[in-house]
């Protein structure tokens, strides 16, 4: 009996870190070798990167100790030995990348405005957070107040749309796309599976054809046709022309997706819903429409990705946004050549928001426990 | 403007018809409608024949929008505080400053390759300087007019300076790196047959990439147009190690350009370009403007407005071509400052010096 009582520990070779490491890096000979090779690669690859952005790179001055102001007094120009990245130019753009051409003395709008931002997205993504009702409220009037910040009006001196660029023009497109997109969609998808024939037959030809056609395309529609279709007096913006596009673009995909999810709900829902006495409204809105967007969490957040990505297409159309700016810095005769700083720069700001998205999916995933249990619970 | 007239005339008639029918009373008695209807026309018609006066528009709105690239090196990109900076920006600035004497009056509109036709025959802009090349296809068939060229481009060659060759012909067998489905394409192959010399293509698709081949050393040539080959070789990290060879073998005038049919407008903007053009001619800079107001030369007295009233044939002030040289300078200093041997893109003035210094650049007489 003794010996039974006797708590054995498990065998080292299964535990802390050296099991961990046996199960996951060296479990077989194959999982050896390609630990092997990964490792190789990356002892190769770190230091040369990390050297090239960080302990070689110049950040405002060069090795000499100079303030850069053009590619020529790069350490790396001066002298191909002894430098890394130039992020000189980052430093020296850092406003243009930011704001665009926004002017200065207004541009705490931009900065209020993006404070505020953070703000309204708070109570959507926090569930709870302290007073969460009136912050709910304020998120609602935001794109009232922001509208007014950003583009002037009630008092404040008008910024043309012309003048937004980098960061800004990225964030307005990307949000105002998705916020725009998800009612609509929703409401797409409703309809597409309706059973009233013109309402289905009207949603499945729009969602088709705006699937059918790339962003680019639509892009130009809003940019050239459009405005042949408007009276003249109504002088519609640059900006909002493609936000009309991208708008459209976005709820055709976000209305697919949203139909993938309300297909999943199984029908004994709808009836058990129908049978209690609920409205086609009622039985959306509170049985329906919860589930079926639970379950599509990593797809929504999925498109939404697509699209912050897909906003750096406008500059086909002349609109300079973050990826804009960079190209534009890029032609400028002091800057010329560093291409490789200006992509990284631009690639790791969309990394950090489309990061910062998945991981805020996956969170939610959590929390929702969004797997397919039907009936089970 | 006009179409608003159109617009209110659509909801008055709309509204009627609605009145009409909710007293059920001859609503579809056709006569009526179709009176009310062809009136709309008419005033349709009416406003966009009078869709004209760019000069007047551009007065009242109080700047000028002015299309430009979205980024090229030595012509139109953002400087470091964000001002718009390049030899097109230059010639907006300049016609900006013939309209109200203030060359802040402007604001630039990006636009790409694709967009600058739409952007411009919308009304959207006022007029483009896009390095834009004058064909007869764009200026007759797309309903344009190119009111002069304020850069003489043509496609060239770079090669590594190690390569040892001073000319073109030269090349026979050389690994030339060319940017598919262009005219680019077309020109070089024509080169090479004239010459009787072979050549092996190496296709790519963007600037960027011709840029990586070349200094990867993968082909031993690169071509596209001669300003495009200036800002790559100024993009080198050692650009002495790069050289452009002296054949231009193509025509690619790029200028300024405005709708047709709107000829008080497009003589704003020729002038513009041709009083900066007549002024280096005459030696007038934005130095020594204030001086030759007392000059003893007639037409530098006619250009600044001292004698004559040409500023009032174009409806302009009369000092607009004294503004503009104070303000922007003449064509040399603007390309000196823009593209010329002394910036990074090291451009020698070649067919863009004055035709009296070897070059073509030539202006009709100001008189």
């Amino acid at each position: 009996m003794n010996e039974m009582n006797e708590v054995r520990k498990p065998p080292v070779a299964t535990t802390g870190i050296i099991g961990w490491l046996r199960l996951n890096l060296f479990f077989n000979w194959t999982n050896s070798l390609i630990t092997l090779f990964v490792i190789y690669c990356l002892y190769q690859f770190i230091p040369w990167i990390l050297d090239w952005t960080i302990f070689s790179a110049d950040f405002k001055y060069n090795y000499l100790g100079e303030q850069i102001t053009n590619q020529e007094m790069c350490s790396r120009n001066l002298d191909p030995e002894n430098g890394g990245a130039c992020w000189a130019v980052i430093y020296v753009r850092f406003y243009q990348f930011i704001y665009g051409f926004y002017p200065k003395v207004e541009v705490w709008r931009v900065n209020v405005a993006y404070v505020m931002l953070a703000l309204a997205l708070l109570p959507l993504l926090y569930a709870k957070l302290p007073y969460r009702k009136y912050f709910l409220y304020f998120t609602y009037i935001f794109p009232v107040i922001a509208y007014f910040l950003l583009n002037g009006g009630l008092g404040f001196t008008e910024v043309s749309t012309n003048k937004w660029g980098g960061l800004l023009v990225t964030l307005v497109l990307g949000c105002t796309g998705i916020a725009l997109a998800f009612p609509i969609g929703i409401m797409l998808a409703l309809g597409r599976r309706s059973k009233l024939p013109v309402i289905s037959m009207m949603c499945t030809l729009f969602i088709e054809f705006i699937r059918g056609v790339p962003l680019i395309t639509l892009l130009f529609f809003g940019m050239v046709m459009l405005p042949l279709f408007l009276p003249e007096g109504i002088d519609m913006d640059g900006l909002v022309r493609v936000l009309v596009a991208v708008t459209l673009f976005q709820s055709a995909y976000m209305a697919e997706v949203i139909r993938g999810g309300l297909q999943a709900i199984p029908p004994g829902q709808y009836e058990a819903a129908k049978s209690l006495g609920m409205s086609y409204w009622r039985m959306n809105l509170l049985i329906i429409l919860p589930q079926a967007i639970r379950i599509s969490i990593p797809p929504i957040v999925n498109t939404s990705i697509g699209l912050f990505k897909d906003t750096t297409l406008v500059i086909i159309v002349g609109i300079l946004d973050l990826l804009g700016i960079g190209r534009g810095t890029l032609a400028d005769t002091n800057w010329l050549g560093l291409s490789y700083e200006i992509y990284f720069f631009v690639s790791l700001v969309f990394f950090i928001f489309t990061f910062g998205m998945s991981r805020y999916s996956l969170y939610l995933e959590k929390k929702l426990k969004t797997g397919i249990n039907m009936g089970a619970d | 403007m006009h179409k608003s007239i159109i617009w209110i005339n659509l909801l008055i008639w709309y509204r009627e018809a609605i009145f009409e029918k909710r007293y059920l009373n001859n609503y579809l008695n056709g006569e009526n409608n179709m009176k009310k209807l062809l009136s709309i026309f008419a005033v349709a018609a009416f406003a966009f024949s009078a869709n004209a006066g760019t000069l007047d528009d551009v007065k009242n709105r109080g700047f000028l929008k002015c299309g430009v690239t979205t980024g090229l090196a030595g012509f139109a990109a953002p400087d470091d505080s964000g001002e718009w900076a390049g030899l097109d920006a230059d010639m907006c600035r300049a016609v900006a400053v013939a309209v109200f004497g203030d060359r802040s009056k402007v604001e630039f509109i990006t636009t790409t390759g694709k967009s600058r036709f739409p952007t411009l025959a919308s009304g959207e802009v006022d007029m483009l300087a896009r390095n834009t090349t004058w064909t007869i296809s764009r200026d007759v068939n797309l309903g344009f007019e190119f009111v002069g060229v304020n850069f003489y481009d043509g496609q060239g060659f770079m090669v590594p300076s190690a390569l040892g060759v001073s000319s073109a012909t030269e090349l026979d067998g050389a690994t030339v790196c060319i940017q598919t489905g262009t005219t680019t394409e077309l020109n070089l192959a024509d080169f090479f047959r004239l010459n009787g010399i072979s050549y092996e293509a190496l296709p790519i698709e963007t600037n960027d990439e011709g840029k990586e081949n070349l200094f990867a050393g993968r082909c031993d040539v690169y071509t596209t147009d001669a300003s495009g080959l200036s800002s790559t070789r100024a993009a080198a990290s050692n650009p002495n190690k790069w050289k452009v060879l002296p054949e231009i073998i193509s025509k690619e005038p790029l200028g300024p350009l405005v709708r047709h049919g709107d000829h008080q407008w497009g003589d704003v903007v020729r002038w513009s370009l041709n009083a900066m053009i007549i002024a280096e001619e005459l030696g007038v800079t934005s130095e020594n403007v204030d001086a030759q107001m007392s000059s003893n030369v007639p037409e530098v007295l006619r250009l600044l407005g001292v004698e004559g009233n040409y500023g009032e044939m174009l409806e302009l002030s009369n000092d607009w071509a004294y503004q503009i040289i104070k303000q922007i300078g003449n064509y040399s200093e603007s390309y000196e400052a823009n593209v010329g041997p002394d910036t990074p893109l090291e451009i020698a003035r070649g067919l863009n010096a004055l035709w009296t210094q070897g070059g073509i650049l030539y202006a009709p007489p100001f008189r």
